[in-house]
């Protein structure tokens, strides 16, 4: 039981914030501490005058000295964090929920599948798989975008084109684009991992995680070896104030990350 | 563990000797036409002689020809009033000159004793301990005052006609988490309390009321107007494999049935003891250098409670009232091992429109036998 106020945010500093796209921005925070934390877990972000919002961290667990959040802006906080300074300080506190199973994908091949904002909270999955690359299968990235302006981190995804295997699709583009277009589940493809051993990791809007999930179920991928993020609004990110209720389930502290074997009958259910 | 008796006038000197000993009297007292929990300073502010009528969506406050303080079941208040406030400061920051600063708000409220609480309500407490200070993490305010608290709860001798805790486990007799549960006795001839100390420290408090220990016959009393007050409970509810079938049954056509007669109005979760949802606010001043944030109780039934990036995921009525009731006696199971009821039957007293858990269940068991 962890005694201190949970609730109370401890102060942390801008350190750089940097646009990715037209509407979302990556920001770097300094803590007083190094900030520990596991690829998928979320902080809560705290505005004096805006309030606070539940944001995934983005970055590399092995650099503790650099906090970063990749945000869209579609609300009143995330617009107050967008019109941050270096230098400005705001509230953190986290972080918390469960993680991206990264202690069962040794020696199996890894599929990550990302739509729109949902790359931020797998990017410190993607980066974490990536070093240990010795040690796992195959390492596959699907990520589909609105258009190739909206795609986050594209000169890293570039990187990793050339480092593993790494797809983006997108829905509209204009005709100098080179690239796939059209649903990201069409990425999909057997041919890059083994549907009987796979681990899947999927983040996303519900419907665009619903039909990947159909896909690979349709490959033989078994419903405990698909992982994806759930989103639910959330306030106090402790299991206390009930927001965030998913079925039985509180998706801050038994989620955000769920394997599709315990969620599987809510999934069917309109407005849970 | 002995069981005591003292004199029902000693019910002063108990209250005397709590606040003595820096405790705020919280009992029950009329007001407003109800029988609620207030600050009392003195036995005389006890409900003595009166009695609650309740049924679907009523309320009614009566006089008695009994001399009896606690022949009443539970009105709309409950402990969480006092230990879960609502409307309560959680911290301020500060920001100047480009610096922030964040500090929790300490919370100096006096040590409570709650006397006069009802078995259920004294089961609630458990089940919101569950909850707000034993998982993973502990609220701060809800645990420094439950921790500090004592609790002085009297044994149903009266069965309401919302009341079902002998289906839930919540009463008509206190069993866990008291210092000292009563037992009010009154007949032509006396009128005393059996007291039973749920520890050995709590002894020392009987000694203010000059207890001393009870007759086998007297024990006998208590025990009889127990087991008669468990006999003539007003509701009942069939719990065997409810938890199972309101999870299965989320598309059931009667959810649609109930979300046309519930308005949505929230009073079932405000008045439920167990009920912990919050919310938070912040209040900006109006330089905007100084915050301080509060919490509020608030309510699955609240459209904005599901609100995230331009829409409510629990957009319909259906949809709110089937959460409360499945969290209540489907999803608590899985989340904290034991349902989330106690029912003390608020929700059905204080519904403006009549919905009856125990029938609506009921209903959803003959529909999909």
């Amino acid at each position: 039981m962890i005694t201190t106020d949970v609730l109370a945010p401890v102060v942390a500093t801008v350190r750089e914030i940097q646009q990715e796209t037209q509407d979302t921005f990556t920001l770097t925070l300094e803590t007083p501490e190094p900030f520990n934390f596991k690829p998928g877990q979320f902080n809560m972000l705290y505005i004096p005058g805006a309030g606070e919002a539940a944001v995934s961290i983005s970055g590399d667990v092995t650099q503790p000295h650099e906090l970063i959040h990749t945000i869209r802006e579609v609300g009143n906080v995330t617009r107050g964090l967008v019109a941050l300074k270096p230098g400005d300080q705001l509230g953190v506190r986290g972080p918390f929920g469960r993680p991206w199973p990264m202690d069962v994908v040794d020696g199996r091949d890894v599929l990550v599948i990302a739509g729109g904002i949902g790359l931020a909270p797998l990017r410190p999955a993607v980066l974490a798989l990536s070093a240990k690359r010795a040690e796992i299968g195959r390492l596959t990235v699907i990520y589909g975008a609105r258009s190739p302006e909206d795609m986050l981190y594209a000169r890293e995804f570039l990187g990793w084109k050339d480092a593993f295997v790494a797809r983006a699709t997108v829905d509209t583009a204009s005709p100098s684009w080179r690239g796939n277009m059209g649903v990201v589940t069409k990425l999909i493809s057997p041919v890059d991992f083994d549907p009987t051993r796979v681990i899947a990791m999927i983040c996303g809007p519900e419907i665009m995680m619903r039909f990947a999930i159909r896909s690979l179920s349709a490959l033989g991928v078994e419903d405990d070896r698909i992982f994806l993020s759930m989103e639910r609004n959330m306030k106090c990110a402790a299991g206390i104030c009930g927001h965030c209720q998913y079925g039985n389930y509180f998706v801050c502290k038994d989620g955000p990350v769920f394997d599709y074997d315990q969620v599987r009958k809510l999934f069917g259910v309109k407005e849970v | 563990m002995q069981v005591y008796r003292f004199e029902a006038d000693a019910l002063n000197a108990l209250i005397a000797t709590l606040r003595e000993r820096g405790y705020k009297v919280i009992a029950p007292t009329p007001m407003d036409g109800a029988v609620v929990l207030g600050e009392i300073t003195d036995a005389g502010q006890l409900p003595r002689g009166y009695c609650d009528e309740q049924e679907k969506g009523v309320y009614r406050l009566k006089k008695t020809d009994r001399d009896a303080f606690f022949d009443f079941n539970v009105g709309p208040r409950s402990p969480k009033r006092y230990l879960f406030p609502t409307n309560h400061v959680l911290w301020r920051s500060r920001q100047e000159n480009g610096r922030l600063e964040i500090y929790s708000e300490s919370d100096d409220e006096k040590p409570f004793a709650f006397l006069g609480i009802r078995p259920c309500e004294m089961k609630a407490v458990a089940v919101q301990d569950r909850v707000l200070s034993k998982g993973p993490f502990a609220d701060r305010i809800y645990s420094n005052r439950r921790q500090k608290a004592l609790f002085i709860p009297v044994d149903c001798t009266r069965a309401g006609k919302t009341c079902f805790c002998t289906s839930m486990g919540g009463g008509p007799e206190a069993t866990e988490g008291y210092h000292l549960a009563l037992t009010e006795v009154i007949d032509e001839n006396r009128h005393f309390f059996l007291a039973r100390p749920g520890e050995e420290n709590s002894v020392n408090l009987l000694e203010c009321m000059q207890a001393v220990p009870a007759t086998a016959e007297e024990i006998k009393q208590g025990r009889d107007l127990i087991e008669k007050t468990a006999a003539c409970m007003g509701r009942e509810v069939n719990t065997a494999g409810v938890a199972e079938m309101l999870a299965e049954y989320r598309d059931h056509p009667h959810w649609e049935e109930i979300g046309k007669r519930c308005m949505n109005c929230t009073n079932c979760t405000m008045v439920c003891p167990t009920c912990f949802c919050f919310e938070v606010e912040d209040h900006n001043d109006l330089t905007g250098q100084n915050t301080e944030r509060t919490r509020q109780w608030d309510s699955c039934f609240n459209l904005s409670f599901t609100y995230q990036h331009g829409g409510s995921v629990r957009h319909t009525n259906k949809a709110r009232y089937r959460q409360w009731l499945t969290h209540k006696f489907s999803a608590w199971h899985d989340q904290f091992g034991e349902s989330g009821c106690v029912g003390c039957g608020r929700c059905i007293t204080w519904c403006p429109v009549g919905i009856d858990v125990t029938e609506e269940i009921q209903m959803f068991q003959e529909k999909t036998s």
